[in-house]
């Protein structure tokens, strides 16, 4: 078992720890709500980003297959959402219900992509995953006629919130003294959601089928002389992936409440992509570090870089969205030269340290 | 083992690369229990028969018939379910994972547990887990590479990489353990106790398939042998006679210098 979830075995101090992490965690959307509401808004996405960048490490990180048009899954599962809970079709089925048809629909798609590229890999497979990732999204672009199904590039407003009874996510509510604002609510599900997700991972990356997409990702012809079906489990691969990235874009198209094609350009891919490589391919803890850094940097810069710019030179020199790019290149240049493996170290090299300290 | 005391027979076997034929018409036949040489001179096709029987690739003529069934179009992880194990000439491991989990790999086609089991860990997963955990320690310990079984592959000197793929390929539990030069690159000591480990897997139960260049370590451990010459089969038998064929000679040594030291 994981160290983090093997509970069982942990010194009390440790034990301690973890629960300080959980307190923080559940304080942290009034804390936020006290610098303003937006920065809740902004953890959500980023908690959505985690999502994302876990879904896509099933695929790049542990079956070594490059990606690059993932958020056409995120896309799916969006559209999914917001076609079977708004007024477009006026069509308003429970989250409950059109999640897991988001994921298996996203999953089907997964299948798609993965079907005819399983003799493809690195450079050929990342540009027809690419390519995949622009059809779909130039599709909903453009499936507005003969028949209107995802309204082009008007989008899909008015998108349901998650309502369970007369619960919803998205109303400011006061419970037992404390108000609770509709972001606030979502934080705690998506957390929720994203333990849930996190721990699959960890469990997936250490057992029969972690190691054969490890194996895979490896060597896929000594895998496949050894038993794998290299077929079926990069399939499987895909498709995993698919549906986190089915299921997190149904919970992004009831947070925002309205969708359009411009949210899942190629840039989203690759940033996607960055999280998962800047984490550290692999690694689980890894891929969610760096999928919470490329989220809050470029927020925490946005609202940073012009007042600093006016305390230091008395004026605006460079435009804030200009240094945010720059920064976020150079910061990503950096860390290919000096840490390649991603911030964390793969998982499988800090075992390896650990079962030797423990003189086994 | 149903007394039957032929493994593996091939049939006519033959492979083209375009214009180039790399396999003509080679028979033979593995006992059980046997360990059977495969030699000839580079280029003599032997690794092309390998991939043709592993089902890397797929023969242009020919059949074998693998324990009473045919081996027929089958996939790679087909061949290695059916019980034939393979190793690679050049070095095949999975190199960013441990040694153990390499062997653990193997374990792969022999178990069941999918993305449910592995999500749930239920009891069963979980003993499915450690029964995998203690056969492929079991297998390192074997080869004698249970020092480093935390290591990672690629960090393993050259030797303990040789026997890891071997481990690996036992953890499959094959019939036939087909080894591609296991002895290349090794010095006289581990080339020895390569040859002690050969002797230990037969013993145990497993027929051993050997293609190699160190005529001393096939001609120690071999009990039959095939040769091998531009994709035809020129000599087959106890390794002692093959060794004196005059076809086998001229094979290695050039037509010419044969002739001459008949002549002599």
């Amino acid at each position: 078992m994981h160290p983090i979830l093997d509970l069982r075995h942990r010194p009390a101090g440790a034990l301690v720890g973890l629960a300080l992490v959980a307190v923080a965690l559940l304080v942290l959307p009034f804390v936020l709500t006290g610098i303003g509401t937006f920065w809740v808004r902004i953890t959500n996405l980023a908690i959505l980003f985690c999502l994302l960048a876990l879904g896509l490490n099933i695929v790049v990180g542990f079956a070594g297959l490059l990606d690059l048009g993932y958020i056409a899954f995120y896309a799916v599962g969006a559209y999914v959402y917001a076609l079977l809970a708004s007024p477009h079709f006026d069509i308003h089925l429970p989250f409950w219900i059109i999640l897991p048809i988001g994921a298996a629909v996203a999953c089907l798609f997964g299948a798609l992509l993965g079907a005819p590229t399983l003799k493809l890999r690195g450079d050929y497979l990342a540009i027809v995953t690419l390519g995949f990732g622009e059809i779909i999204r130039i599709f909903m672009n453009n499936l507005s006629q003969p028949v209107n199904i995802t309204n082009g590039p008007q989008g899909i407003s008015l998108i349901d919130p998650f309502r369970i009874g007369s619960f919803d996510f998205s109303k400011t509510q006061t419970i037992a003294g404390l108000t609770f604002t509709g972001p606030m609510k979502y934080y705690y599900l998506l957390l929720l959601v994203l333990i849930v997700v996190i721990a699959i991972n960890l469990r997936l990356q250490d057992s029969r089928i972690g190691r054969a997409w490890e194996a895979i990702r490896e060597d896929e012809v000594a895998a496949r002389a050894m038993g794998i079906n290299t077929r079926n489990m990069k399939l499987l691969a895909f498709a995993m992936g698919a549906s986190f990235g089915g299921i997190s874009g149904g919970m992004f198209s009831a947070i925002q409440g309205f969708i359009s094609p411009e949210s899942f350009i190629l840039v989203e891919s690759i940033m996607v992509l960055s999280m998962v490589v800047l984490g550290g391919m692999g690694n689980v803890w890894g891929v969610v570090i760096g999928a919470v850094l490329l989220s809050f940097v470029p927020e925490i810069l946005r609202y940073t870089v012009e007042p600093a710019q006016k305390a230091i030179f008395g004026r605006m020199i460079l435009d804030p969205e200009v240094i945010r790019m720059l920064l976020f290149g150079l910061a990503l240049v950096l860390m290919m030269l000096f840490r390649p493996a991603g911030i964390l170290p793969s998982a499988l090299r800090k075992r390896e340290l650990e079962t030797r300290r423990n003189g086994r | 083992m149903t007394g039957h005391p032929t493994l593996l027979s091939a049939a006519g076997i033959g492979k083209r690369f375009g214009g180039v034929q790399a396999l003509t018409g080679v028979d033979f036949t593995i006992r059980h229990g046997e360990i059977y040489g495969l030699i000839g001179p580079n280029g003599a096709g032997k690794t092309t028969l390998f991939n043709v029987l592993t089902g890397i690739y797929e023969p242009d003529d020919g059949s074998f018939t693998f324990d009473g069934q045919p081996l027929v179009g089958l996939k790679p992880h087909e061949v290695a379910a059916r019980g034939i194990a393979r190793t690679f000439q050049n070095i095949r491991l999975f190199a960013n994972l441990s040694a153990v989990e390499n062997v653990m790999v193997g374990r792969h086609v022999r178990t069941k547990a999918g993305v449910w089991g592995a999500i749930a860990r239920d009891r069963r997963t979980r003993r499915e887990e450690e029964g995998i955990e203690r056969r492929a320690h079991e297998l390192l310990e074997y080869v004698g590479v249970a020092s480093r079984a935390n290591d990672l592959a690629k960090n393993l000197p050259y030797g303990f990489q040789r026997r890891l793929e071997i481990a690996r390929a036992l953890a499959t539990d094959p019939k036939l353990l087909a080894l591609d030069e296991p002895a290349a690159g090794m010095n006289a000591t581990e080339t020895a106790s390569l040859e002690a480990l050969l002797h230990s897997i037969r013993r145990d139960g497993t027929t051993i398939l050997l293609i190699e260049h160190d005529m001393k370590l096939v001609m120690g451990v071999c009990d039959r042998v095939l040769v091998l010459d531009y994709g035809k089969r020129i000599a087959e038998g106890p390794a002692a006679e093959v060794q004196k064929d005059p076809a086998v000679i001229s094979a290695y040594l050039g037509g010419e210098v044969a002739l001459n030291l008949k002549g002599a």
